[in-house]
């Protein structure tokens, strides 16, 4: 049973981290501007597609750094062109701009490539076979786990110990107090989205590395499951959201391991729901209560 | 002006667009391109009005209209295959388990019904979550209807994730018409009732709402169910105009599609959607043709730059973009095209 089971565990482990490194950007966008970037999946697609196309001119050392500074440029071109405009607008506005972004970057990456799915390259080493027990699996899923929490305790470290860490507390706590501070909320939301694009590029590295191709519209999917990693784990929370995403992509592969493939999508909602509405604050996250 | 004589031009100018409709066609021919339009268009305003009524009007911001769509296409599609031919599409479920089949109409009304039946029991925990939070659930909800759907051990229902086809579907774009004004008409008597009047305080204050005396969770499950009954209805005829229908092709992107045909109208006004629907469709299957294929100029020597295989989502998306942005408030705003005819209110009441 543990044997059949093994390699399934492996790959929700190596999931689990990647829809971790998403997640962590949508909870500190909503932590701060209260969005769900619905177009966060698509950036996660778009650092895919520039791997794709990099890696034909560039060996992988170079490429690698190349795509994590594209990725986390369009990233803060989404943030400087779709929301800022919008900062003072009623917040479905801004959620309808995601939506449009999203729906725009799916179109700009099917142009491109033509609709065609893209062969992702294989990096050195870590795309390499391993055996660990009675199971096969690549070295990219040994890496991700430590890879993830690695790069959230560097993170939790800067929100802590750093300036910036502390303006973004601020400007999450209150947006208008933070300002009257003296705190420039738009160089704390660009921090913010070059750090979340920073992460799902990583993410992305690692993801389509065990998956092989890219598609324009591949991201939509985890992206959402990230988002529910995120609401899980408590919105806001970063800790909250690393351990929803493992959580979330354990039970995804064992629900795959038991052979009911199709619900494994759906499995993600349904957690979502009843979290919704028994826990809405999530595990970890902070109660509001409505103002009048 | 009076309310009967207002009636008789509504009904009039209704009565104009049918007869004008059947020139059209007559004219064109049933598998032109303008008709092709006007047919997909009308069945895209009656969705865009039937979430504009939740997201414009009753203030839910829900993203599960394409559940309820799918929902209603399985069930108009499951019902209405003629048993002659169920053998032939439920090939790998031994013709199914459903023994009979029903007239279209009924199909049709049952389409709305068991979309309208599933957002009550979806809306009963649901709505009463607040802003992204039931938007993100109720996208959640169509992926869970979408998963059931495709279910090998539902498929002697739903013939899992194969195709469902040779369901009974319209040739005239006369019936389509038909259908969608009724639907929409029904719509807009329901916003001009005390209800739309109940629906439109909720949006702008939930609270004061409440003081008011207005039961919250009952309207508010009262609009979500209209809502997805029309969906229904629209599900239905899509799947009609589709021909054959597949339960992947209903993702959130066509949420989101409806969502910014709801927007680039005005959220709130019934007419701003169907006027967006119908541009939305026109540019998207039809005017903007032209920027998918390549074309050469000045007897093929100089080929234009950019334009290939999928240009035209890409200008259109960005059009869409310049509406969220610079536009927010859509083609209509919160008015509707018969505002923009009558004098104003205000006008009437003073008398000397």
């Amino acid at each position: 049973m543990f044997d059949r089971i093994l390699p399934y565990l492996l790959s929700g482990i190596s999931v689990g981290g990647q829809y971790a490194l998403i997640a962590v950007g949508y909870t500190m966008v909503y932590g701060i501007l209260r969005l769900i970037n619905f177009a966060h999946g698509d950036i996660f697609t778009a650092a895919g597609f520039f791997m794709v196309y990099i890696a034909t001119a560039l060996p992988v050392q170079f490429a690698i750094p190349l795509v994590i500074a594209l990725t986390v440029a369009l990233g803060f071109t989404v943030e400087r062109i779709a929301y800022k405009p919008l900062r003072s607008a009623p917040r479905m506005s801004v959620m309808i701009s995601a939506i449009g972004v999203s729906y725009l970057l799916q179109n700009l990456m099917w142009y491109v490539t033509g609709g065609l799915a893209k062969q992702y390259p294989t990096i050195p080493w870590i795309s390499e076979s391993i055996t660990i027990g009675s199971a096969t699996t690549k070295v990219v899923t040994l890496i991700t786990p430590v890879l993830t929490i690695l790069l959230v305790i560097a993170l939790v470290t800067i929100i802590q110990k750093t300036k910036i860490g502390m303006a973004m507390r601020a400007v999450s706590k209150d947006f208008e107090t933070a300002q009257l501070m003296g705190i420039k909320i738009n160089s704390v939301i660009s921090t913010t989205f070059i750090i979340g694009s920073l992460l799902a590029a990583v993410g992305s590295v690692l993801y389509f590395s065990n998956y092989t191709s890219v598609t324009p519209t591949v991201g939509a999917m985890p992206g959402l499951k990230a988002f529910v990693a995120a609401v899980f784990g408590g919105i806001g929370s970063i800790p909250g959201a690393v351990i929803g995403a493992f959580i979330i992509g354990i039970c995804e592969n064992i629900i795959k391991a038991l052979g009911y493939t199709t619900f494994s999508d759906a499995f993600t909602f349904a957690l979502l729901i009843v979290i919704l509405l028994f826990k809405p604050t999530g595990l970890f996250g902070e109660k509001t209560s409505e103002k009048v | 002006m009076k309310k009967t004589t207002k009636n008789l031009i509504n009904i009039a100018l209704l009565l104009l667009m049918f007869v004008g409709l059947y020139f059209l066609e007559q004219h064109f021919g049933r598998r032109s391109m303008l008709i092709t339009v006007l047919k997909k268009g009308a069945i895209y305003a009656l969705i865009a009005v039937s979430m504009n009524l939740l997201n414009g009007f009753t203030g839910l911001f829900s993203l599960g209209q394409a559940g309820f769509m799918l929902v209603g296409a399985y069930t108009y599609a499951v019902l209405t295959i003629p048993m002659a031919k169920r053998m032939a599409v439920y090939q790998y479920y031994d013709g199914g388990i459903i023994n009979f089949t029903v007239p279209t109409i009924v199909g049709i009304l049952a389409a709305g019904a068991l979309a309208a039946l599933l957002a009550m029991l979806i809306g009963m925990p649901v709505l009463r979550l607040k802003s992204d939070y039931l938007a993100i659930a109720t996208l959640g909800f169509a992926e869970i209807i979408r998963a059931i759907i495709q279910w090998d051990t539902l498929g002697p229902i739903t013939n899992g994730s194969n195709l469902l086809k040779t369901y009974p579907t319209f040739k005239s774009v006369i019936p389509v018409f038909a259908a969608a004004t009724i639907c929409i008409g029904v719509i807009v008597l329901l916003i001009n009732s005390t209800y739309g009047r109940a629906f439109k305080a909720i949006r702008d204050d939930e609270i004061a709402a409440e003081a008011m005396g207005i039961n919250l969770f009952h309207h508010k499950q009262m609009a979500f169910i209209i809502s997805s009954f029309f969906a229904g209805i629209g599900g239905a005829l899509l799947a009609m105009y589709q021909g054959s229908l597949q339960a992947n092709a209903f993702k959130a992107s066509m949420t989101y599609e409806i969502l910014l045909i709801v927007v680039i109208g005005g959220m709130g006004s019934v007419t701003g959607s169907v006027i967006a629907s119908f541009l939305f469709i026109a540019c998207s299957e039809w005017w903007l043709r032209f920027l998918d294929t390549e074309t050469y100029l000045f007897g093929g020597t100089v080929k234009l730059p950019l334009l290939r295989s999928g240009f035209r989502m890409v200008v259109f998306s960005v059009v869409i973009m310049i509406v969220v942005l610079f536009f927010r408030k859509g083609i209509m705003g919160e008015k509707e095209l018969w505002d923009l005819f009558t004098p104003k209110k205000k006008k009437e009441g003073i008398k000397p």
